[in-house]
């Protein structure tokens, strides 16, 4: 280690300096954390992190390839287990099974599907480890029809030029939830629009008739009880996002 | 004009000071915006709602998560940068616990809890217990942005999620990582506090007077002599 001789009025100088750029610093830390956090909100967020999220969500896609991956799967739980339910909120209606159609909107169609137009679709059946943006998981196992595979129903969800439309939007028949989806995460094919977990058709409380499952996405996305799809070239509204989280809930 | 020259030595590079000191409050809000998160599922520890609401962590996931993936990228690149100086300048040879260090980490633990009354000689800037206490911060910091990658993308990164156990296992391990940091935290603190304003001025000018360095000379002579004596 050297040593060095220096004046006391050097070091005392040198000090003071240090001390300055430790007070400008302290000063340019909190003016800019006060700055973000009470300064424009979009959506009941800062919109500085909004900004930081649409930069987490390109990386996300460029350089993970989010929703391209499978979700990982499990064994999966005991036939008739009950499945977690977190939320309400769009299920407080009866539903008919009878009368129940899903709308189905890709430009200038649109579609009423009943249950059986639906159940007729090829089935497909796996287990997801699903995650809750609250931090908690826990293993489904779930069955219907893969959302590409919907998407044949008379060529929803592309232009006439039979490029896609970038984004997927839902909503519960009451219109009280709803979602919005990048269409290329809806087009993995562990994207599944769901009428039976754990092995039994869904209960009322976790979507019936159909629900959505969506393996890359925290649990806000996976919409249960669907009462229209559509189709569109800009970014429907989305329940959480406004309220806060993160549009792109990539996993 | 002799006198009122001090002997010095350059205890902290620039380098060294800027990382640690944007560590604080990058640390301070991933830890902050971490408990925003960790409220909505306390798995591990359950506080009551009183402790939650006086601390003003309830109900705010949302927030919580978009300052946690904000700063994250700050405070992992903050940790790339402190390593590749640290490697590249070859100071962490100050840092890394050599073979003595950890019989002198016991001596200095032993000296700072009153039982013993010298420090044992050191050499280089840093005593066994701080290389041992730094080295194992550094390394808590790896992990916890390991684990942290690991439950934010589980899917992407489903690979390194279950290397670590599985989403649930490396969220828990993503929490201890942070309970470890804190109790370094608190330790580095008193120890800062005890040692005194010219220890904490190595950190923010960068200079320690060269008779601070060593132990008083009367003192490791002793233990010099006390460990030859010991190792023979």
């Amino acid at each position: 280690m050297k040593r060095r001789l220096v004046s006391q009025s050097e070091l005392q100088a040198r000090l003071k300096k240090s001390l300055l750029a430790g007070a400008v610093f302290v000063a340019f830390a909190l003016g800019t954390f006060f700055a973000i956090r009470f300064g424009p909100q979009s959506q009941q967020l800062p919109t500085a992190l909004r900004k930081v999220q649409k930069l987490n969500e390109r990386v996300g896609e460029r350089i993970l390839g989010a929703g391209e991956r499978a979700g990982p799967c499990k064994a999966p739980p005991e036939k008739g287990t009950p499945p977690r339910v977190n939320g309400l909120i769009g299920l407080d209606d009866d539903v008919d099974p009878e009368t129940y159609r899903m709308i189905v909107e890709s430009g200038s169609k649109r579609l009423e599907l009943k249950i059986d137009d639906i159940q007729k679709l090829p089935r497909t059946e796996a287990a997801t480890d699903f995650k809750c943006v609250e931090g908690w998981t826990e293993v489904f196992q779930y069955a219907g029809v893969r959302f590409t595979d919907f998407m044949k129903i008379e060529g929803v969800g592309l232009h006439d030029d039979g490029t896609p439309y970038p984004y997927v939007g839902m909503e519960t028949p009451d219109k009280k939830y709803f979602v919005s989806l990048d269409t290329k995460s809806m087009m993995s094919p562990d994207t599944v629009i769901a009428w039976e977990m754990n092995g039994d058709e869904l209960a009322f409380e976790n979507g019936y008739p159909f629900r959505l499952i969506i393996p890359s996405k925290y649990g806000i996305k996976n919409l249960k009880r669907i009462g229209r799809i559509f189709f569109s070239d800009t970014r429907p509204p989305d329940y959480w996002n406004k309220r806060g989280y993160d549009w792109f809930s990539g996993l | 004009m002799a006198s009122e020259n001090v002997e010095i030595v350059e205890k902290y590079s620039r380098w060294v000071r800027y990382c640690h000191w944007l560590n604080v409050p990058f640390l301070f809000i991933m830890i902050w915006s971490g408990l925003l998160i960790y409220w909505a599922n306390d798995a591990y520890v359950k506080l009551p709602d009183a402790v939650y609401q006086a601390l003003f962590l309830d109900h705010r996931l949302a927030e919580g998560m978009g300052w946690h993936f904000a700063i994250m990228w700050l405070f992992a690149f903050n940790g790339v940068v402190y390593v590749s100086y640290l490697l590249v300048s070859g100071e962490w040879r100050e840092i890394v616990p050599m073979r003595r260090s950890f019989r002198d980490a016991l001596d200095v633990v032993r000296h700072d809890l009153g039982l013993v009354p010298a420090l044992p000689p050191q050499p280089g800037k840093l005593n066994g217990a701080q290389r041992f206490a730094y080295t194992g911060a550094l390394a808590l910091g790896a992990l916890v942005v390991t684990t942290g990658v690991a439950i934010y993308k589980p899917v992407q990164a489903q690979w390194l999620t279950e290397a670590l156990g599985g989403y649930p296992a490396a969220r828990f391990e993503h929490f201890v990582c942070m309970v470890l940091l804190l109790g370094f935290i608190f330790i580095h603190l008193v120890q800062v506090f005890r040692a005194g304003w010219a220890n904490l001025r190595g950190m923010i000018a960068g200079f320690d007077e060269a008779s601070n360095l060593q132990p008083q000379p009367k003192e490791s002579s002793q233990t010099h002599v006390t460990r030859e004596g010991r190792s023979s």
